[in-house]
């Protein structure tokens, strides 16, 4: 019982993190095509702001909750994704340091070059979350010994990249539809025009991912064991519709919403699909690890619960709090500030 | 090269480059949070302007704190699997805590406080800088917690666990975990060391300006409030640095052993003012300033308190001593020398425009701090080899199964990329603090 109810709680956390730091890192993406000048990158700095790094936060505490609930699996997970790890670590420092730099000096040059930071940073995140995350719905070569027999190659196979590029079509029209909700005038208009243009990208590699996921991975046998799971998949595939249509009647907020259901409902339909597994070995499925044989004690597992339904709670209450203070469109006044981006 | 060493070297990289930072971040933002209370109380727009200058540097060191925080919580897992599955069940527990209960409060009410000036009355936004001070602090408790555990491992069994099929550390009694003393001392006397360097950073950047004649009026204030402020915790933490030696000693005596150099078990232990290690050799090469008893009594406050010598330790279970030694000494010495700063500084307090002699040692002791802070986690660190959980766990038990192929780029790249980035936010931080606060809004 305990055991599930980490696993769920732990399959939340991450789908949190996808949906609000999916914003920062789709809109960090855009950032080279999605504006003109010089004010309108601004714009998009300033519309990520005040939620940026509160939004990060989902991941340390998703990884930390791995640590404290399944500390096995932690280990393993992140010592056999050791060079995908670091290099998704390198692009959130770039793209983290690329936003709180990028406005500290007057010279252009510096602004390109942590724009430039920031594109990449973004774009390789969330390119790599979605490259570790497929691999981990496939299974990965790790031994009885949780000994990983592969290298950062091994995780860019096809299902792989597929997983990266589903991540970075998600991200990207989750981000161009809070620019649109942000902002007024020609960025707004062109961040709707991606949204538009993106989403039936999006779109198709979802589904390519949804029907690849059938032959490279284990995920459906839960969903037919029990079919009443597959209102999780629906919800995913629902929110991607709403946005559109949402998108087409001009309520931006409502789409973006609707996004947020996707990618929530996108990483559940994953971790669903897993359960038990947490990290399943494609070498022998008797290596796999599962919640049931890598979690902590049942003291720690009852504290962690504790601490959880405490703050997680209160930390939703705040966030919140944050949104809606900071719920205006970014305007010309926003940047005349000294303090602003 | 093995896997071994450079997960250490990566680790220390890593970690000593992230405490460049996070002392800045804890006590500039108590600092901060005083100017705006300030602001609030007196209506003075000096403290707004205040808060709004020492801010700005505050927020250039809080982003790279925050990017290199990330790398730690990674590399547990990365480069000290064994030690993550063994330990975790307590250890894991902690760093969680410490994100769900300070890391999501500081980066959410930071970011208030940056874009929130003219969104929340002086009063609310003054709150917001609280809230970071005191979510900065519970960061540093719950990891200071955690990192006790591993200097005295407390509130746990060593069982074997069928389900997980290993042998592993489990949690016993949490409340033991956080409340040892141990604990309580190695927060106290960070923290301390924490808020001194806020304000020798403040003091050096004010005395800078100052001798510049740049805005004489607002760096002299900032001056004086850093002042004792760092007068302060100068003090409090040598005294809890006292505290903290004994508990070393108590729980702790190869790193106490190593950190003074000391070969023979005794009491009565002399104190030397001056030595050279000669580890090889098992003895010190040279000693010179003898003070007999003195250690015993800096150990247990009694000449009576037996010290162990580092013979009667196996060789197997001695840490580096020279590094843990000079380490050790560099920081204590520095530390009285802080106290005796800010006690001349307090002579002079009001007579700062006048003293330039003084504030050109300010300014060359703004960097002291870093050091002081840097090498107590070296002897901390350092000090409790060759063990990663004290007498329980070895470090080279602890260490991923990976190739060397993969950390050696690796390390590379962190060595590279902190380079960089410690230039660049030393660089903004500096032509911040030399370009002054804006000047009053009409």
């Amino acid at each position: 019982m305990l055991e599930t109810t980490w696993f769920v709680l732990w399959g939340i956390l991450w789908a949190a993190y996808f949906m609000l730091d999916g914003f920062d890192l789709g809109l960090g993406s855009l950032l080279p095509f999605v504006t003109k000048n010089e004010e309108e990158k601004r714009k998009v700095y300033a519309s990520l702001g005040p939620f940026w790094d509160g939004n990060e936060v989902w991941l340390i505490t998703a990884g930390g909750v791995t640590f404290a609930a399944f500390p096995k699996t932690y280990a393993i997970l992140f010592s056999s994704l050791y060079s995908a790890l670091m290099l998704l670590l390198f692009a959130l420092i770039l793209r983290g340091v690329s936003i709180e730099f990028r406005g500290k000096m007057q010279s252009a040059r510096w602004k390109s070059f942590w724009d430039g930071g920031m594109f990449v940073g973004s774009l390789l995140a969330a390119l790599l979350l979605g490259v570790a995350f497929a691999n981990i719905f496939q299974g990965i070569p790790i031994d009885g010994e949780g000994v990983y027999h592969g290298t950062l190659l091994t995780l860019l196979n096809p299902y792989g990249l597929l997983g990266g590029l589903l991540f970075v079509a998600l991200f990207l029209v989750h981000g161009a539809l809070w620019l649109a909700v942000k902002t007024d005038g020609d960025i707004h208009r062109r961040a709707v025009s991606y949204a538009k243009g993106l989403w039936p990208v999006l779109a198709v590699v979802a589904v390519l991912f949804l029907v690849y996921t059938a032959f490279a991975t284990n995920l459906y046998a839960n969903y037919l064991d029990m079919p009443l799971l597959f209102v999780i998949p629906l919800l995913c595939v629902a929110g991607l519709f709403l946005s559109r249509i949402f998108l087409a009647g001009d309520k931006l907020w409502n789409a973006w919403f609707a996004s947020s259901l996707t990618i929530v409902g996108a990483a559940m339909f994953g971790v669903m699909g897993l359960y038990p597994n947490l990290l399943p070995s494609s070498l022998d499925s008797a290596h796999s690890l599962t919640a049931f044989n890598t979690m902590s004690s049942p003291l720690t597992l009852k504290i962690m619960l504790g601490v959880t339904l405490v703050f997680v709670p209160l930390v939703i209450g705040y966030q919140v709090w944050v949104y809606r203070l900071f719920r205006h469109k970014v305007t010309a006044e926003d940047l005349a500030y000294e303090e602003a981006y | 090269m093995d896997v071994l060493l450079l997960s250490r070297l990566q680790f220390a990289v890593a970690t000593l480059f992230h405490f460049l930072f996070v002392p800045l971040t804890l006590g500039l933002a108590v600092l901060l949070a005083i100017m705006e209370t300030l602001y609030v109380k007196t209506g003075d727009k000096e403290y707004q302007r205040m808060a709004k200058f020492w801010g700005k540097l505050f927020l250039i060191n809080f982003a790279v704190g925050v990017v290199t925080g990330i790398t730690l919580e990674f590399q547990f897992g990365t480069n000290w699997s064994r030690y993550s599955s063994i330990v975790g069940d307590i250890f894991g527990s902690l760093l969680a805590i410490e994100a769900t209960m300070a890391f999501f409060l500081e980066s959410t009410f930071i970011a208030v406080w940056h874009f929130g000036w003219k969104r929340l009355s002086p009063l609310a936004h003054a709150v917001c800088i609280w809230l970071v001070a005191a979510a900065s602090t519970f960061s540093a408790v719950w990891i200071l917690i955690a990192n006790s555990w591993m200097q005295h491992p407390v509130g746990y069994h060593e069982v074997w666990n069928e389900a997980v099929g290993m042998t592993r550390f489990e949690l016993v009694n949490f409340f033991e975990v956080i409340t040892q003393p141990y604990a309580i001392v190695q927060i106290l006397h960070t923290l301390a060391g924490a808020y001194l360097l806020a304000g020798f950073f403040v003091m050096g950047v004010s005395a800078y300006n100052i001798l510049r004649k740049k805005e004489t009026l607002f760096f002299v204030r900032s001056f004086r409030m850093a002042l004792i402020f760092g007068f302060i915790f100068s003090v409090a933490t040598v005294g809890l640095g006292d505290l903290k030696g004994q508990e070393v000693g108590k729980y702790q005596p190869s790193k106490l052993a190593a950190l003074e150099s000391h070969w023979e078990t005794e009491t009565r232990a002399p104190f030397y003012l001056f030595l050279v290690p000669d580890p090889k050799n098992e003895r010190n090469l040279f000693e010179f300033g003898k003070i007999p008893g003195g250690l015993s009594l800096l150990m247990g406050h009694s000449l009576d308190t037996e010290v162990v010598g580092l013979k009667d330790i196996p060789k197997e279970d001695r840490p580096p001593v020279t590094l843990t030694f000079l380490s050790f000494r560099i920081m204590v010495g520095l530390g009285f020398l802080f106290i005796l700063l800010t006690v001349v500084g307090l002579f002079k307090r009001n007579k700062l425009e006048k003293s330039p002699g003084f504030l050109k040692i300010m300014v060359l002791a703004l960097p002291l701090p870093y050091l002081s802070n840097e090498f107590g986690w070296i002897v901390a660190e350092v000090g409790r080899q060759p063990w990663i959980v004290y007498g329980k766990l070895r470090t080279a038990d602890a260490v991923s199964r990976i190739a060397v192929s993969q950390v050696v780029p690796s390390l590379a790249a962190f060595i590279l990329v902190y380079g960089l980035l410690g230039a660049l936010a030393f660089y903004l931080i500096y032509h911040h603090a030399r370009k002054g606060p804006a000047p009053l809004a009409p």
